[in-house]
């Protein structure tokens, strides 16, 4: 890691208890949801990451509690480095404080994950759906979202089929 | 009385979004889009005028949403490949090397000299081919129709290149995990010598026409100024941010595919008007032209693709004689390769900005969740903030400056 990097990480851990991780030289560090704004605003002010580069979340249903991350990736211009926030969403009702007091891209961002996933960002100013009519129904990105098309059954693994098919979970 | 009258639309939905004068009928609110030639694709922009002038506007997108990003999700990664053509269709070949990149990080991949080369010279040409759509389209919306028709005919020389190498104009799908699809024929070079050759004086020919044409001047100085601050909190990126002053280029910062082995520069300018971004995106014309000339000069001989036979497919030639190829080559097309339980975000700077892709595999054969960073939908978040207060043929001529693809914005 870079040992800039690494500052900015410890401090991190002191103040807000986070966690990290690192794979190839990216480094991931888990931040709690209340903490979320205040830490953006931190790094933002304190340590130059001007640009949120990406905004995005991740569904882990059904293996993994909590349900969803959602994700922040951080650029600094300045200092060139990268840092990559990761904020666990519980699945009942997935609420995370909005970002864009902090980061104006985060409007359109934050719609968007609204739209895909149904993670409610409190007090965004314009919470419409983005990319889908204003009318739909259900969270396409979401897992338990069926793709659009039917798996083939075979009598091996009928059953096991059965149960991802959305009918049943009516 | 017709019954076909100019009707105003709603203000309802947009209730928070427009100003007090709206709702009391002082202003009015009007509908652009989605068919409308000047807005690049299906964008629709919900404009509440005073007058002439604009008060307010409101994008809607998701018009061309196609769902990529889920669809991807349930194909192998060499399969999903193919999707990646098709989000920013101005970009193809970067979409490609943003995904293969994407994929090669992931699962931690070899790529030949050959090949990073290769791939160096087709994104450069891809963005000189992506600039000029952007200069006939962004001159025609300021109705200069002759600029469009010379743009073309220059771009055409590029897409004929991008067939001889793939099979394909525009949905080439060339680059591969690992490498790219296969080597160039023999004739690749001189074509390619032969567009350096005639460019240079086709892009003189451009700036004649426009960079010192008064009506052009009058159309472009000052209007939809962007200063840095408002930019990096949108995140905006590519032209359109180095047209406000912010040296930020990928391929300088964080140098892929070799691109520290060339020298270029990044244009640079400071007005952060619709004229600047045309005059940082003329100068990337050149800058780019250069770049593909000297990677063309030390072009390496040698493999095109990785000898890992784990995630690259054997070549056609072995199959008949080496049981294992096949074996690879079968398993490669059935199952696909696995990668590993982890998430990787990884850029590349497209004509339009930072094209980024967050993959994250799950130890099977199909990304467990693909995110496309385009930088067209952030770049198109700023759009309400720097058009307020000019008139609307101004919007057209901003709308045009800032370069959306609505396949990019919409995926």
């Amino acid at each position: 890691m870079d040992t800039r990097l690494e500052k900015i990480v410890q401090v991190l851990q002191e103040k807000t208890g986070a966690t990290f991780e690192e794979f190839r030289d990216e480094v991931h560090v888990f931040v709690d949801a209340e903490k979320i704004v205040d830490v953006l605003t931190f790094l933002r002010y304190e340590h130059d990451f001007a640009l949120l580069s990406a905004m995005t979340a991740v569904d882990y249903w059904p293996k993994e509690d909590p349900r969803f991350h959602v994700i922040y990736q951080l650029t600094s211009l300045t200092q060139n480095l990268s840092l990559q926030l990761r904020v666990p969403v519980n699945g009942s009702q997935p609420k995370v404080p909005t970002a864009t007091g902090v980061f104006d891209v985060a409007n359109w961002r934050e719609r968007e994950i609204m739209d895909m996933f149904g993670i409610e960002f409190e007090g965004h100013p314009d919470p419409r759906r983005i990319l889908m009519p204003q009318d739909w129904d259900g969270h396409p990105l979401r897992k338990d979202y069926p793709l659009g098309y039917e798996e083939p059954q075979f009598t091996f693994n009928f059953e096991e089929i059965d149960l991802r098919k959305p009918y049943v979970k009516e | 009385m017709s019954e076909y009258q100019l009707q105003e639309i709603p203000v309802g939905p947009y209730k928070h979004l427009v100003s007090e004068r709206a709702i009391s009928g002082e202003t009015m609110i009007l509908n652009m889009g989605p068919q409308h030639p000047s807005t690049h694709g299906v964008l629709r922009l919900v404009l509440e005028l005073d007058g002439e002038v604009i008060v307010n506007c409101i994008p809607e997108i998701g018009y061309l949403h196609t769902g990529v990003e889920k669809n991807m999700e349930a194909k192998t990664y060499l399969k999903a490949e193919v999707m990646t053509d098709r989000l920013d269709y101005m970009n193809n070949m970067g979409n490609n090397l943003a995904y293969v990149m994407a994929v090669e990080k992931l699962v931690g991949l070899d790529v030949p000299e050959r090949a990073q080369s290769l791939r160096v010279i087709l994104t450069e040409l891809q963005r000189i081919a992506s600039h000029l759509v952007w200069l006939g389209t962004t001159a025609l919306d300021l109705a200069a129709m002759s600029v469009f028709l010379y743009c073309f005919r220059e771009r055409e020389i590029i897409l004929d290149i991008f067939e001889l190498v793939s099979g394909q104009r525009m949905m080439v799908t060339y680059f591969r995990p690992g490498g790219v699809w296969r080597d160039v024929p023999v004739e690749f070079e001189s074509a390619v010598r032969n567009f350096i050759k005639i460019f240079p004086k086709r892009i003189d020919e451009y700036e004649a026409l426009l960079t010192k044409n008064p009506l052009w001047l009058d159309r472009t100085v000052g209007i939809g100024k962007l200063d840095a601050a408002t930019a990096l909190q949108h995140g905006v990126t590519g032209p359109t941010l180095r047209a406000s002053g912010v040296n930020w280029d990928l391929r300088k910062a964080r140098p892929y595919a070799g691109y520290d082995q060339y020298d270029f520069n990044v244009p640079i300018e400071t007005k952060g008007d619709t004229y600047a971004r045309y005059l940082v995106r003329v100068q990337e014309l050149r800058e780019s032209l250069k770049i593909v000339e000297q990677a063309l000069n030390k072009l390496p001989i040698g493999p095109v693709r990785s000898e890992n036979r784990k995630f690259v497919p054997p070549p056609r030639s072995e199959l008949g004689t080496s049981m294992e190829a096949l074996i690879h080559h079968f398993k490669l097309w059935t199952e696909g390769f696995p990668a590993p339980k982890a998430s990787i975000y990884s850029a590349v700077e497209s004509p339009r900005g930072e094209l980024g892709v967050y993959l994250e595999g799950d130890g099977g054969p199909k990304p467990y969740r693909v995110h496309w960073r385009t930088p067209s939908f952030d770049n198109l978040s700023v759009l309400p903030k720097i058009v307020k207060g000019h008139l609307v043929a101004d919007l057209v001529a901003i709308l045009a400056s800032i370069d959306i693809v609505l396949g990019d914005i919409d995926r």
